[in-house]
């Protein structure tokens, strides 16, 4: 098993109110699954939790990651270990150019593997190559972190920034949220173009539209920091027709 | 104290310091004047330089001027009154003292101690160094070695000691000396022309681009000396001169005084870059023990199409209050000012530039990045200033303040005074915070959060950076990096 949430309890650091509530979930590799819910039900709350955001603590439960213990690591650690979080909205680093900034990451990650880092010309070649899977413009690579991309851009960053990384679970954190229809595209191709056999998702999503592009193994509904239904794609559907309510009062009345 | 305990205790000191690297120090025979300060102290110095009587003179001058002005303490930075008879104005390698005033000091008299010192700060003295660098290194009040003068003099380009400047130029040195910077200019001025230990002399002939950077690395090694280094550089007609300067002391536990005065004069289509990388020692964690840095630069465009370049990243000193200046006098003449100051811990500076407008259509450039971290308080101060007569003057100001943490201060004191109605000028300014948002994005990226503070500090900084030579540019990244670390969590 890739990841194994136990009973997961978080509250939020400053304040100690508690949004994560005894949460269950097991990812195998290559699965795709999806996390729907209305809002504060705690999805951006599990990505960070996952992450490693220090804005949440972990009161109770447990998280293992490839059969090590994830709460116990460094939100660095758990990137070079392979966990990825595509941002809901990616950080601006002025001064700093794109490719530097892969560069180094690429070259952590490379380290934690036991790798050689890429120097400037291996690196360029390596960058190019993913270029092309993901229709990026190669100026991308020379601007600053973020700084003056659209919305679509920074997505499109972030899907790029996965290509290279190579993670074995990729997190998306309401990446969809505010975009436009040709932007959900590029993140839904993103994924699917990334998605294989190691590779497994967590897909952290409000709408369904996104979920149309993707079409997850695996569908699960948050509410009030606990999985209250999961099921296979069809769920979306249902969901679609029927909003969340239905689930949420079955819920309370099995309690 | 023994020499043995001495030595002791500043171990101890080093190893609870470790991130200052350059914190080490040296034993060596020195002969050190006693603490105090006098007419007979000055006179002392003269006299152990064998100064002619027009440098007595002036020393004399400066310091009967300098008793009677208060120590000025206007700028942003709090310190108690200095006492100035606690301080030694005069240390010098003893092996050394058998070469001044004598003809050439020969590479075999520098004291090994003290090129090894010079060899682990990366400024190798025997040549064998950069080859694209000449070097005059500075320990404590002398100058110990001046590197590819030979090379250089075949060229007619004069590169010297000040102390051998004054034996061997003395007609330069009483021309410029005090020409761009007046004895009275200021309290430290003043202080600096009574008692100047040592300094470097640069003198590029007309029409000669000077074809390696010419350097000079500042070493203050005795405890409870001042170092007060003279620094005088003409670039006659058509010529240019990338000049470098490097700092460094030891790890002390009280303030060290260093009051230099560097004065340029750059004549009628002349070119100089003046490069600073500043790394004195800030002192412990409340900044005990670092170095005063109390500086006046200034330099003077005095032909038309002059330009003096000024770039410095200033990472150390406990307090520092320094504001490199320009003089535009020639019309069309260029003055630059280019600035990183990064304070961190409990360290205080005060700096920025002074741009004075006197010549038609000369234009003035400002970029200063001033970086705040720990508890630190970090001021940008500017003056520029239009006078009448200078027609179509433009000025562009840019001054950025990034913080990190929450325990700092950003400060930004621009003067603008224009006085002449055609006079252009822009001033812009930010203030930005690393946030936990960038932390945590870098983090998640597999990025350290050390690593990520560099890369985002040097992002901000790359600006000026770009305008340092080469090896200095990667220097000042470094070191931008040691300073920082510990500054966050």
């Amino acid at each position: 098993m890739l990841l194994n949430v136990d009973n997961l309890h978080a509250a939020v650091a400053e304040g100690g109110q508690p949004i994560l509530k005894g949460l269950n979930l097991q990812v195998n590799p290559g699965e795709v699954h999806a996390i729907m819910g209305p809002n504060g039900a705690g999805k951006s709350t599990l990505s960070s939790v996952l992450a490693g955001r220090e804005d949440y603590e972990v009161t109770d439960g447990n998280a293992s990651f490839d059969g090590e213990d994830l709460l116990e690591m460094d939100p660095e650690e758990r990137a070079r270990k392979g966990l990825f979080l595509a941002f809901q909205y990616p950080v601006e680093i002025p001064g700093v150019s794109n490719k530097l900034f892969m560069q180094t990451s690429v070259n952590a990650i490379r380290e934690e593997r036991g790798e050689p880092p890429l120097d400037m010309f291996d690196f360029d070649e390596y960058a190019q190559s993913r270029m092309s899977l993901l229709n990026m413009h190669s100026d991308l690579l020379d601007r600053s972190v973020n700084v003056g991309f659209s919305g679509g851009e920074k997505k499109r960053n972030d899907m790029y920034q996965m290509a290279l990384l190579e993670p074995k679970l990729c997190i998306m954190d309401e990446t969809d949220s505010g975009l436009d229809i040709d932007a959900l595209k590029v993140v839904a191709n993103g994924v699917n173009a990334l998605r294989s056999k190691e590779r497994s998702f967590l897909v952290v999503t409000h709408y369904q539209r996104l979920l149309d592009y993707i079409k997850p193994d695996f569908v699960h509904v948050l509410y009030d920091g606990k999985i209250v239904q999961s099921g296979g794609f069809e769920l979306v559907q249902q969901l679609e027709n029927e909003g969340y309510d239905q689930i949420i009062q079955s819920h309370k009345s099995g309690q | 104290m023994t020499d043995a305990t001495q030595y002791q205790e500043i171990n101890d000191l080093l190893s609870k310091n470790q991130h200052y690297k350059e914190g080490f120090f040296t034993r060596t025979a020195v002969e050190t004047f006693e603490k105090g300060l006098n007419e007979t102290v000055v006179r002392a110095i003269s006299a152990k330089k064998n100064e002619p009587e027009w440098m007595l003179d002036f020393r004399l001058k400066a310091f009967e001027h300098w008793k009677n002005m208060p120590e000025p303490h206007w700028a942003k930075a709090e310190y108690e009154p200095l006492d100035y008879q606690d301080y030694s104005y005069y240390s010098a390698p003893e092996c050394n003292q058998c070469a001044v005033g004598e003809d050439e000091p020969s590479e075999q008299e520098i004291d090994p101690e003290v090129a090894k010192a010079f060899a682990a700060l990366g400024v190798p003295l025997d040549g064998s160094g950069d080859s694209d660098v000449a070097v005059d290194a500075i320990f404590d009040s002398v100058s110990v070695s001046t590197t590819k003068r030979e090379e250089l003099s075949e060229l007619g380009i004069i590169f010297c000691s000040f102390s051998e400047a004054v034996h061997d130029y003395p007609e330069l040195v009483q021309q410029y000396l005090g020409s761009v910077v007046p004895y009275h200019d200021n309290y430290f001025a003043a202080l600096n022309s009574a008692v100047a230990s040592d300094g470097t002399f640069v003198y590029v002939p007309e029409g000669v681009r000077c074809p390696v950077d010419l350097s000079t690395y500042f070493r203050i090694n005795e405890a409870k000396t001042g170092q007060f280094e003279r620094t005088i550089l003409i670039a006659e007609k058509g010529s240019y001169v990338s000049y470098l300067e490097g700092c460094s002391a030891p790890v002390r536990d009280t303030y060290q005084l260093h009051a230099a005065v560097v004065e340029v004069i750059v004549h009628e289509r002349a070119e100089v870059k003046y490069s600073t990388v500043q790394n004195w020692y800030p002192g412990d964690e409340d900044c005990e023990g670092g170095i005063l840095n109390f500086v006046t630069k200034r330099g003077v465009c005095e032909g038309a199409h002059a330009k003096l370049s000024w770039t410095q990243a200033e990472t150390g000193s406990a307090i520092t209050w320094k504001y490199p200046s320009c003089v535009l006098k020639g019309d069309h003449s260029i003055g630059e000012f280019y600035s990183v100051a990064l304070t961190n811990r409990r360290q205080q500076a005060d700096t920025g530039t002074k741009m004075i407008h006197i010549g038609k259509n000369t234009r003035s450039t400002i970029i200063s990045k001033g970086l705040s971290a720990g508890h630190s308080d970090n001021t940008y101060r500017g003056l520029v200033r239009i006078l009448p007569g200078a027609d179509n003057a433009r000025n562009f100001t840019q001054c950025d303040s990034m913080l990190i943490g929450n325990q700092c201060g950003a400060h930004t004191f621009p003067y603008i005074e224009v006085e002449n109605p055609s006079a252009q000028m822009e001033h812009e300014a930010t203030t930005s915070r690393i946030g936990e948002d960038q932390l945590f994005y870098c983090q998640q990226r597999g990025i350290s959060e050390q690593d990520a503070i560099s890369m985002i500090v040097n992002g901000f900084c790359k600006d000026v950076f770009s305008e340092l030579p080469l090896e200095f540019a990667q220097e000042a990244e470094e070191l931008l990096a040691v300073s920082l670390e510990g500054s966050v969590g």
